[in-house]
């Protein structure tokens, strides 16, 4: 972890290896973070709104499949997509080392 | 006394018993447990108390009404209301606990100007005051109808018992009392629909059984001249475009609102803001998955009930609630040919959407303690939005504006609290007396709320964290269009204020508007940075710090 002691530090220009870690996270959160919103994207205002007439035709247990995205689906995608993210966001921290696991007191 | 209301009192007393209790046990005495309870609240708690903060009256009592008679087009709410957990999810939450102070105002200020935190300040203030009324006068509603109270008192004893638990425990008394209050509105909220889809099809799970009645419903729907349930685009006058855009401005207006910006600042870590808002879009999603549900039952029962009946045979609830004025028969009627929810229509049967949810076990044919257990659940879905909002009004008006503005110098711990207390106790003051005199907004208190929030903080919290070059003269001036532009047309199609309610624009219904005002926020915004000095190196690496969940040394810095 010798890399991260000038982490900070104003004046001076940073070590080129300390940038090149946070680059690297955040450009692994940014491309996690787009992934997913492209999903919310397409379940909510894809399947439940602008599909919703076509997807309408199919129908599931008595639920056309565009009023069930509308009106469940989008909702259940949602919380998947929360939990996918935060696990994920664990593996990120740590392999770059950030990991805040066992200040939670012995979550996992 | 009527079995309703004995039990009614019964569960009352008992959950109101039990959140005071709470708050005594999690007094506090600094401001740090006052603003964000030390943070050091697990993320199971904290994702209870966010989804009791969320899910207020309007979703309780109103949300599952409104469905039944928008039909698909009710999918706004639910979509809306918990798709904007996703962008508070990966967009702020963890960035925002990570620079970890105790209000929104306060990392605008940080983050761009003094300005903009003073204009933050306010529109938190006028975004949470237009919201508490609506608790307000909803627990009003719930009081007049099971305890026969006068709507004046049932507000007063609301408050009376907010004030007790908000001014004593702060933000730790109100988690742990909302956390109460989750476990009382979701158990009240479900046991009534599991039973009433078991009567209707035989299967106790509503979310897969409502399935079942969808065609019977489209068809005794049109019979009394509503649109049916399962067709697209045909609650909402605006159609598609307004349907999208009233979707987008919930979901900007949810990340954007203070009062649910707030509640993850109180975890202990990052990592903990992340779990946290799983866990509360996950309790959301127990109440909102069951809403359509309960729509469609409710509104099925109701009119399977009053088809083919005449004025003498109506079922009993109609008597019972034709007393609030919220049902009313057409004394001409012969038999009950048309429905509706609008008083305006001149349908044989009016029932307003507010009470569809209340009223559900009755319409159901449920036994007396459900009924007074779905009486306590509205109470705490109420109460708790209100000790939610009341916090946000009293931070921003102490911790924002009195000791940033009039008392640079600093104030002492001690002083900093009494100073939080007494913004608390004048904003309960202030929402007694306005729940008592609900201004004539107070209807089209969900647009208000959240187009003004969408229009307001949602861009400016984002690009305060993804664009580092966002500076002070951007975030106002945008802040200020977003403001002014969403309000106008607001004013200009609603009736509120004295003006007169005009047409449209392009079939963008008011509700909608928000999601423009975000964008003309963004342009504003991004183009008065880009023409003006960007922010201090200082400022820039603030941005770049909260990126990233904890330094990897081991020195904390601050």
């Amino acid at each position: 972890m010798s890399d991260v002691a000038h982490e900070g530090i104003s004046g001076g220009p940073p070590e080129a290896e300390d940038i090149s870690w946070r680059k690297r996270y955040w450009k692994k959160n940014l491309r996690l973070m787009i992934t997913l919103l492209a999903i919310w994207f397409t379940v909510s205002f894809g399947f439940g709104i602008l599909l919703i007439e076509p997807l309408n035709n199919i129908v599931i247990l008595g639920f056309p499949l565009g009023l069930w995205f509308a009106q469940q689906g989008s909702i259940y995608v949602f919380v998947i997509l929360i939990l996918v993210y935060a696990l994920w966001m664990d593996r990120i921290d740590d392999e770059f080392g950030v990991a805040e696991r066992n200040e939670e007191g012995g979550y996992k | 006394m009527t079995e309703t209301q004995f039990w009614t009192f019964f569960f009352i007393i008992l959950t109101f018993g039990i959140y005071i209790i709470i708050a005594w046990r999690s007094r506090v005495k600094e401001t740090k447990e006052f603003y964000v309870a030390s943070q050091g609240v697990p993320t199971l708690a904290n994702g209870a108390a966010v989804a009791a903060d969320w899910m207020s009256a309007a979703s309780f009592i109103g949300m599952a009404g409104l469905i039944a008679f928008l039909g698909s087009d009710g999918s706004v709410y639910l979509m809306g209301w918990t798709g904007g957990y996703v962008l508070l999810a990966l967009l702020l939450a963890p960035y925002l606990r990570k620079w970890g102070k105790f209000t929104v105002p306060e990392f605008v200020g940080d983050r761009y100007s003094e300005s903009v935190r003073i204009v933050a300040a306010i529109a938190a203030i006028v975004v949470s005051f237009t919201y508490v009324v609506g608790q307000m006068a909803g627990g009003g509603i719930v009081f007049s109808r099971f305890l026969n109270l006068s709507v004046e008192w049932g507000v007063v004893l609301v408050a009376v018992v907010i004030f007790v638990y908000a001014v004593l425990g702060g933000m730790k008394g109100i988690t742990y009392t909302q956390v109460a209050q989750y476990t009382v509105l979701i158990i009240a909220y479900l046991i009534p629909a599991f039973a009433v889809a078991y009567q209707t099809t035989g299967i106790p799970v509503p979310q897969i059984s409502y399935g079942q009645i969808l065609t019977e419903l489209d068809s005794l729907s049109v019979e009394f001249g509503l649109n049916e349930f399962t067709e697209a685009f045909s609650g909402r006058a605006g159609g598609q475009i307004d349907v999208f855009l009233v979707t987008l401005s919930l979901m900007l207006g949810t990340a954007g609102l203070p009062h649910v910006i707030i509640r993850f600042y109180t975890t202990k870590t990052v990592r903990g803001a992340r779990y946290s808002a799983f866990w509360a879009l996950f309790f959301i999603s127990l109440l909102y998955l069951t809403a359509p549900a309960v729509g469609a039952f409710t509104k099925l029962n109701l009119l399977q009930g009053v088809q083919g009946q005449g004025p003498d045979s109506l079922p009993d609830w109609i008597n019972t609630w034709g007393a609030t004025g919220l049902v009313t028969v057409n004394e001409d009627a012969e038999s009950i040919q048309t429905v509706s929810n609008l008083a305006t229509s001149g349908a044989d049967l009016i029932v307003n959407n507010d009470i569809l949810v209340l009223a559900s076990p009755e319409i159901g044919g449920l036994p007396a303690p459900i009924v007074g257990l779905m009486a306590a659940g509205g109470m705490a879905a109420a109460m708790s939005t209100a000790a939610g909002l009341l916090l946000v009004i009293s931070s921003a008006a102490s911790h924002d504006l009195y000791f940033r503005v009039f008392k640079k110098n600093g104030a002492s711990e001690k002083e900093q609290m009494m100073v939080g207390r007494i913004a608390m106790g004048v904003a309960i003051l202030f929402a007694i007396w306005a729940g008592i005199n609900p201004p004539a907004f107070v209807a089209q208190v969900v647009a208000f709320a959240f187009g003004l929030a969408a229009a307001s903080f949602f861009p400016i919290l984002i690009l305060g964290i993804f664009w580092k070059k966002a500076n002070g003269p951007g975030a106002t001036a945008g802040m200020l269009t977003g403001l002014a532009f969403t309000g106008t047309y607001m004013i200009y199609t609603l009736e509120v204020f004295g003006t007169s309610a005009n047409e449209h624009i392009l079939n963008v219904s008011p509700e909608g508007i928000g999601a423009v005002g975000a964008a003309v926020n963004f342009v504003v915004t991004i183009v008065v940075s880009k023409l003006t000095a960007p922010p201090s190196a200082a400022v820039q690496e603030m941005v770049e710090d909260i990126r990233y969940p904890q330094t990897r040394k081991a020195a904390v810095r601050s």
